[in-house]
């Protein structure tokens, strides 16, 4: 077992560390107060190809569809940067592009995947409702067949990259099987008629990455976007959100991993009662449990992706990778906040923003009650030899 | 045509500092880079490649990790990358490393069609060693005209046109043919960025190792028997004045201050 | 030749790993290994506590020059539509000792077209000798002509110092005469001393951007040649000696040219460029108001330096925010660092820490930019700034 990276995987961090620092760092704050991503930053996103990184490079992405492990190290350093901007790639490649990739049909891939991996669309994954949060089989966006066409009516809330998304992956409601809902995951173009965006939700956090409300009035989808089979829905929801995990996990990684970094950079310069503040306890213990969680979150984020690409069921690595990792984050943020004393409340210091970004990782995609209860379920049922 | 452009992979100078207590250099922690003003040259060559039918071939002499900074050329676009790198070649000052150089783009364009059809494009200067000599040392290896600080170049039909800095006040247009060698200022562009594809296709290419079985160099010439400058000593700078607080009236304050000023060959 | 370790005496303890500038030297399984980086400069023997380490200067195989043939100091002068650069008569300045110390000749070496009546001006300046290459084609700067003729007359004449000014001019042809004639060449010094018992020269100059000095040396290659950074030596005084001048004729056709000089163009003063400053002025929130910024940038005007301001000086719309110096502003490196009315929180600090020599002035005696200020004055910044600006005029109006 090598804990190393290998060659290619240490330059892929290098340059988007280097990538991150150069152009989405100078405008991070900006962004963070217009709520908005710059627009010349997401130009050069594209050109570097972060909205394709999981996908081959025959359908126009940066080919690491079978390196889980280098994904997560490329959300982890924009991630590092701007939590915004993380969340944005990592959602777009891991629960829109990457599931159309791994389940869609060629014709599917053809018309949406390389648009999709090129950048010249975003795209979205969107599950959540007003009544349909931690309940994902509360869904209640309907689909109802007509002919070879689908009518979707309903709305879907907090959907990230919402208001920007040109494809759109979305789970309806298809049918009842007795008690139980059936559910589709439809691929839907954003400029079908009858489908609009809502309200633009203005966030605690990661505010400049998009949230938007979703809005279907007899959208027609054909038949041909149906991600899978009818029915298929739940299933597949849950494979997909298995991969987003892990992108959500590398980019709390990288969140919790700025966090440090603040933390003992001031540690070292802030000098009271004499001397550097990193001498006294009270700060090392802080900054040793930081750098443990964090640590854990990244090992069990590599884990679960080194399990996804050697092809064994990650679902239990997955998502506690996801609640260490966001977890550690929140920590880290609260940590790094308090370390900097008064001057970690404001504006001109980094880690204010840190901490009301490091919150969205504890609550979407799962929220941590929600992982533990996945996490249980799984270990009661398997017996904790399957860890 | 061919663009050889040579690369250095450097400490990152920025990070080097002196632990006061000890006097001695931290090095911990130093990343190792390409050595910036090479990223323009890189560049250069590949804006040249698109606008002309060119093979671009970055050569870098050092030891085996040396290949990262060969590494991050292939990922910005070149053709092909060559790693100089044999005991015999180590301790090797400007003359030797030219020397080195000269030898590997000789044999590279041995039976070639573009034996008088090449570029040889560097940085200005290495920012560990910082002398700038490596450039017109190897253009004068290779018998070529050499042009240094350059910040702007044109190619058109066969001419190189260039404006290269003279004083801090002006800058001279010089044109020239090939073969030639040009150094290469910061000002002269902005390096492009490593794309993923870029770092995905660069490890699915093979750089080859050059050592001195392959160059058969005149063993005099290379590493430190080729060397003419010998390092006699390393020092800490004198950290400048000690936390002096002048006291006196203000005339007298002032004046200490700029005979100080003087004395540390600032003014 | 090289280095050697003996690995009986050696204890890994590591002295010698801490002390390499060049990855040199490791630790594998506790034992000191050489590596290809090393370069031979001998800090690991200085801190070896069990003499563990053993270097081998021996040369071999070598060329035998004879050294002794070579003798003199030569200065390359520079120059540009007819103005010598100052670099050239500081030459001359340290020139001229190191001359006096060998016990040989300084002469001046100039490639021109039209000198001739200003050669008894230069002499004014101590040569013993000045070599005047005459050409009509030499009006302008060429690479491959100085170097041609250059080469050509250090083989006749066989000084055994060059000295050259570390410009664009200099750094271009010294390197390739440096080649044609396989000698020594050391680039941008900043100090030069004589051996006595070699006649070596020890050329001493910054490396790593300054962090660590080097002193270098040539021993067994002659000419010994330097690039020399401007300001640092002095021009000597004039006074009257003798010189001999001797003009040396220089065949050269235009056709044998190999670059072509299409244009000459005056460049555009670069707009302000704090990170690349050399010596900046900065004011806080002592300077008291934007009026008041008139005195600070007065100093920054005798000093040919560059303006810049903390943080609240930019909030309080006393300055733009493109003068903004700190953590959320520039960071810079300048030679030298005036802090007039800052306090030196943190968060300016960051921004300077480069810097080589800090000067603060502030009226609070515990402000903390003094704790990293390398020259202070507790006063009156409205008192002392005028008047430091009124002294430097008159000192630098001298030189």
């Amino acid at each position: 077992m090598d804990f190393t990276l290998n060659e290619q995987q240490k330059m892929l961090r290098k340059i988007t560390r280097e990538f991150a620092e150069e152009y989405m760092a100078p405008v991070a704050e900006e962004s963070d107060q217009n709520s908005k991503l710059d627009e010349k930053v997401f130009q050069k996103v594209k050109d570097m190809n972060y909205f394709g990184t999981c996908i081959p490079e025959e359908y126009g992405g940066a080919g690491l569809h079978d390196d889980t492990i280098s994904f997560s190290i490329v959300t982890e350093e924009i991630g590092r940067v701007d939590a915004s901007w993380g969340i944005t790639t990592g959602v777009h490649c891991s629960v829109c592009a990457y599931p159309i990739y791994k389940f869609g049909t060629e014709d599917q891939k053809q018309r949406f995947l390389i648009d999709l991996a090129k950048g010249n669309k975003v795209g979205a994954f969107c599950l959540t409702e007003a009544n349909a949060g931690s309940d994902a089989g509360g869904v209640q966006l309907s689909a109802e067949k007509d002919g070879d066409e689908w009518i979707l009516n309903g709305s879907k809330i907090f959907a990230t990259n919402g208001g920007i998304a040109k494809s759109l992956l979305i789970v309806a409601k298809s049918g009842e099987k007795g008690s139980r809902k059936e559910l589709t995951i439809f691929i839907v173009d954003a400029d079908t008629p009858g489908y609009s965006v809502g309200v633009k939700e203005d966030k605690i956090g990661v505010r400049a990455s998009d949230t938007s409300e979703l809005v279907f009035q007899d959208v027609r989808v054909p038949h041909e976007n149906i991600l899978g089979n009818v029915g298929e829905g739940f299933r597949l929801a849950m494979k997909i959100l298995d991969y987003g995990r892990i992108s959500i996990a590398a980019q709390c990684v990288g969140l919790g991993q700025a966090c440090l970094e603040a933390s003992i950079k001031y540690a070292n310069e802030r000098i009271q009662f004499g001397q550097p503040i990193g001498r006294f306890q009270g700060i090392q213990w802080k900054i040793s449990d930081m750098a443990c969680a964090v640590e854990s979150g990244r090992l069990l984020t590599y884990k679960a992706a080194h399990l996804c690409d050697i092809g064994m069921d990650y679902g239990l690595a997955s998502s506690m990778a996801k609640l260490v990792a966001s977890e550690a984050a929140m920590k880290a943020a609260h940590s790094a906040v308090q370390i900097h004393g008064g001057y970690g409340l404001m504006k001109a210091y980094a880690v204010e923003r840190y901490f009301r970004d490091a919150k969205v990782g504890e609550i979407y995609e799962g929220t941590s009650e929600i992982q533990r209860m996945v996490i249980a379920n799984r270990l009661l049922r398997k017996g904790a030899n399957i860890l | 045509m061919k663009i050889f452009v040579c690369i250095k992979q450097v400490p990152g100078v920025s990070e080097v500092r002196i632990d006061p207590q000890t006097n001695s250099l931290v090095r911990e922690g130093i990343p190792s880079i390409t050595n910036p003003f090479d990223k323009n040259a890189i560049e250069l060559a590949l804006i040249i490649k698109k606008n002309h039918d060119a093979e671009v071939i970055a050569i870098s002499m050092g030891p085996p990790q040396a290949e990262e900074v060969l590494r991050e050329a292939l990922a910005m676009g070149v053709d092909q990358a060559f790693l100089l790198s044999d005991r015999a070649f180590a301790g090797a000052d400007t003359l030797a490393t030219s020397y080195t150089l000269a030898l590997a783009i000789k044999k590279l364009l041995k039976g070639s069609k573009d034996k008088t059809n090449y570029l040889v494009i560097v940085g200005a200067q290495a920012i560990d060693g910082d002398t700038g000599q490596v450039g017109p040392e190897l253009a004068e290896e290779l018998n070529i005209p050499q042009i240094t600080y350059v910040q702007k170049f044109e190619l058109k039909e066969g001419k190189i046109l260039v404006e290269r800095i003279f004083r801090t006040e002006e800058i001279v247009i010089i044109e020239t043919r090939m073969p030639a060698l040009i150094s290469v200022l910061k000002e002269i562009n902005t390096p492009r960025n490593p794309t993923m594809s870029g770092v995905v296709n660069a490890y699915k290419k093979e750089i080859k190792v050059l050592n001195a079985e392959e160059l058969k160099p005149d063993i005099r010439k290379v590493g430190r028997h080729g060397s003419k400058t010998e390092v006699w000593k390393i020092f800490v700078p004198e950290r400048k004045g000690d936390q002096i607080i002048f006291k006196g009236t203000n005339e007298e304050v002032v004046k200490e201050l700029c005979k100080k000023l003087k004395n540390d060959k600032i003014l | 030749m090289g280095l050697f370790i003996n690995d009986e005496l050696c204890t890994g303890c590591g002295s010698c790993t801490e002390s390499c500038p060049f990855v040199g030297i490791e630790l594998i399984d506790n034992k000191a290994v050489i590596t290809e980086s090393c370069n031979f400069c001998g800090a690991c023997l200085d801190v070896c506590p069990v003499d563990a380490i053993l270097i081998e200067r021996k040369e071999f195989e070598k060329e035998i020059i004879d050294l002794s043939e070579y003798r003199g100091v030569w200065v390359i002068a520079e120059h540009y539509k007819n103005i010598i650069h100052p670099v050239t008569f500081q030459l001359l300045g340290k020139g001229g000792e190191l001359a006096k110390e060998l016990e040989v000749n300084l002469s001046l070496v100039i490639l021109g077209a039209n000198f001739d009546e200003r050669l008894e001006e230069f002499s004014l300046y101590g040569p013993d000798e000045i070599l005047y290459i005459k050409s009509p084609i030499l009006k302008h700067y060429y690479s491959d002509l100085y170097v041609k003729a250059l080469t050509e007359l250090i083989n006749e004449k066989k000084p055994e110092v060059i000295l050259i000014g570390a410009t664009p001019t200099g750094r271009d042809f010294a390197p390739r005469i440096a080649k044609r004639l396989n000698a020594g060449l050391t680039a941008d010094c900043t100090g030069l001393e004589i051996d006595q018992t070699t006649r070596n020269l020890l050329q001493t100059r910054p490396t790593f951007g300054g962090t660590l000095m080097a002193t270098i040396r040539t021993p067994n290659s002659r000419p010994q040649m330097a690039t020399v950074r401007p300001g640092i030596f002095i021009s000597p005084e004039k006074s009257k000696g003798k010189t001999r001048i001797r003009k040396i004729d220089f065949n050269f056709k235009e056709k044998d040219l190999v670059t072509k000089i299409i244009s000459v163009v005056e460049r555009e003063k670069n707009s302000e460029n704090l990170e690349d400053a050399e010596i900046i002025v900065s004011g806080g929130r002592g300077v008291g108001s934007k009026e008041n910024f008139k005195i600070i940038e007065a100093l920054a005007e005798v000093l040919g330096a560059e303006l810049g301001g903390s943080r609240v000086t930019v909030e309080l719309g006393w300055l733009d925010q493109d003068r903004q110096i700190g953590q959320t502003g520039k960071t810079v490196s300048p030679r030298l660092y005036i802090a007039c009315g800052i306090s030196g929180a943190i968060q300016h600090l960051v921004g300077i820490q480069n810097a080589e020599i800090i000067v603060a002035i502030n009226k609070d005696r515990n402000a903390p930019i003094f704790n990293v200020a390398h020259y202070g004055i507790v006063g009156d910044l409205g008192e002392i700034v005028p008047l430091l600006t009124e002294v430097l005029k008159r000192e630098l109006n001298q030189e």
